[in-house]
């Protein structure tokens, strides 16, 4: 670690590599953030796809690898795609999912038929544009990083200053039109700074991976937060974290594809949220429904034993458990002891359960609350 | 200048695809009315309000909002969707929400402030939400969602607010919350349209009615609307469907 932040001031490489994949993270865990919330996840997968076209006849046209033209032209057939999927949507009636994959298949099929015919020209300095399929990290260079800044610089920028409106045409459509916002020019808007963020991070995890780092550092960080504010700036956290985790490894390790790796420790990340935040969490609410199916059975249980009860002249006297089921499977053992150790219930002889003190008055209590309900 | 109609609707067309959902509506709105959609389900009342708003293409027809279209006077217009239409799990909490009431009159680029936050937290306590204002809006009941909805409405101080159906599966404190409320309303002068479901409580909440199946009805004051000869026409003579002859129990009251 200690070494790794030495050579952040020393190394160029690792330096270019970090300062991108904090840029990297923050922009694509920014408007993640917003494609998640409005159901658009899959939206960043056509996009990156959509720009391999646009990579390609750059080159082809200017030929120069400079990636100011390669990110002009991965933007603007990005663009194109996004707009064809749009205009498809407001005037058919075909379903969001299946445009998405229609435009996804033709722009990335058309992408790789110019690639494949860039590799049998006879020009120089083709090589390395590839690396936009999977990401090199190690390729980058700091005018990239410069690219990489200006441009999330001014998407987040956008974004903080129409932020009210995107919340709340993200929240409820229908009211936002009703106030005036402009949604469809807005709907343009947001969905060509998803495009910005794709780009920036297409030399870093390339066009076929790249739309897991608009998906999983948003979907990780809502698991955290149930505030906006804090949800984008958190996706941002996650997102630079990976890039850089991911970025390093692979720029220490030979052969090792910058791409793939970011996107498993970002992946990681999504899976160990899903997993284990509080509140939101699979773990935490597996607990939450065990507790309360051992609570409920305990009430149970409890509630048919004052039914002996009640019939009987000492409320405490026990009943064999035989009897106790005979009224209602409410529970085993492990219930009778939880209820013996919570002091409720006590049992003179073996399966033999008698009321405590402590437990006629709560099962009493228990009755009452039933009956109000 | 005063405004003749609070809304001013002529020959209102509406079609989704061929099927006409509205199909050559006319009506206008005295100001300062409390009136209720009523109509069986299909009968094109969501579809009204939005079309009022201008959120669904209109096939034929106009409307005016106090003499002007509706983009001149959006600010003096006020709408509360179905709770149903939103995800509920959205990140935010239950101010934020009211805040957006505010959203039209700050217009770009000013964020709510002192002012706003003030005008939210009274709305809130007039829907009895005061204190669930920091909550998770995901950890409200129907009720209280759409307690939030309608706080988010009368932040927006308009003088004509359009409700669809705020009644639908709340519990009987929302209702007795909301019911206050459209009286307080009425009280300021303001006109409210309600789409409402629920034949029975009509009479008792509000003064107006418009009736409606496709095409109106009839529009007008409830007693006068709501016939049974006029709800025959509405619901093709199956009214006893809604648990008890409703055009009986009209008639009684």
């Amino acid at each position: 670690m200690l070494e790794v932040m030495v050579s952040f001031f020393t190394d160029y490489t690792l330096r270019t590599i970090i300062l991108g994949s904090l840029v990297l993270g923050i922009v694509s865990g920014a408007l993640g953030s917003f494609a998640v919330l409005r159901k658009e996840s899959l939206l960043g997968d056509a996009i990156s796809h959509a720009a391999l076209p646009g990579i390609a006849l750059s080159f082809l046209i200017i030929q120069s690898k400079h990636s100011f033209w390669l990110l002009l032209g991965a933007m603007i057939s990005g663009w194109c795609g996004t707009i064809l999927l749009l205009l498809v949507s407001y005037n058919t009636t075909l379903k969001r999912d299946a445009i998405l994959g229609i435009v996804l298949s033709v722009f990335f099929g058309f992408g790789l038929v110019l690639m494949t015919f860039i590799q049998r020209l006879p020009i120089p300095n083709k090589a390395g544009l590839g690396t936009f399929l999977f990401g090199n990290a190690s390729t980058l260079l700091a005018g990239d990083v410069i690219v990489m800044g200006v441009l999330g610089f001014i998407a987040v920028g956008i974004l903080l200053l129409i932020w009210k409106e995107i919340k709340v045409m993200t929240f409820d459509r229908d009211f936002a039109t009703s106030l005036g916002i402009p949604i469809k020019r807005l709907d343009v808007l947001l969905t060509t700074l998803v495009v910005i963020a794709i780009v920036i991070g297409l030399q870093m995890v390339g066009v076929v991976l790249m739309s897991a780092m608009i998906i999983a550092p948003a979907a990780a960080a809502r698991q955290w937060t149930d505030r906006l504010g804090l949800m984008v700036i958190l996706a941002g956290l996650i997102g630079s974290v990976s890039g850089m985790t991911g970025g390093i490894l692979s720029s220490l390790v030979t052969k090792l594809p910058t791409g793939p790796t970011i996107v498993l420790v970002v992946s990681f990340l999504a899976f160990f949220s899903l997993i284990f935040a509080p509140n939101r969490g699979i773990l935490i609410a597996w607990l939450r429904h065990q507790r309360n199916r051992k609570r409920i059975a305990g009430e149970t249980m409890l509630l048919n034993m004052l039914l002996f009860a009640e019939s009987d002249t000492d409320p405490y006297h026990p009943h064999d458990m035989g009897a106790l089921h005979a009224i209602g499977r409410s529970g085993g053992q492990k219930t009778m002891k939880t209820l013996e150790d919570d002091g409720y219930i006590e049992t003179p002889e073996k399966d033999v359960w008698g009321f405590t003190e402590l437990g006629y008055k709560k099962a009493s209590d228990l009755k009452k609350e039933r009956d109000t309900v | 200048m005063t405004d003749q109609w609070s809304i001013d609707v002529k020959d209102l067309t509406v079609a989704y695809k061929e099927k006409p959902v509205l199909w050559d509506i006319d009506i206008q709105v005295p100001q300062g009315v409390l009136m209720a959609v009523v109509g069986p389900n299909g009968a094109g009342k969501t579809t009204l309000i939005k079309a009022i708003l201008g959120l669904v293409p209109v096939a034929a027809g106009q409307v005016l909002i106090f003499d002007q279209p509706y983009k001149k006077q959006k600010r003096r217009v006020a709408y509360v969707p179905q709770r149903g239409s939103v995800d509920w799990d959205f990140p935010t909490h239950v101010l934020d929400v009211v805040l957006m009431g505010r959203y039209g009159h700050l217009g770009w680029f000013r964020r709510p402030g002192a002012y706003e936050i003030e005008l939210a937290m009274k709305a809130l306590d007039q829907v009895g939400m005061s204190e669930f204002a920091n909550r998770q809006i995901n950890q409200l009941s129907g009720g209280q969602q759409q307690r939030v909805f309608l706080a988010r409405a009368l932040v927006q101080d308009a003088d004509l607010y359009l409700m669809d159906e705020p009644f639908v599966g709340v519990d009987a404190t929302t209702e007795a919350a909301i019911v206050d409320l459209l009286k307080l309303l009425r009280e300021q002068g303001k006109t409210v349209l309600v789409v409402h479901h629920d034949l029975q409580t009509v009479t008792d909440y509000f003064d107006w009615a418009l009736l409606m199946n496709v095409r109106k009805i009839d529009i007008g004051p409830v007693d006068d609307v709501l016939t049974e000869e006029k709800l025959r026409l509405a619901y093709g003579g199956r009214t006893s469907y809604l648990g008890k002859d409703v055009t009986m129990n009209l008639e009684t009251t």
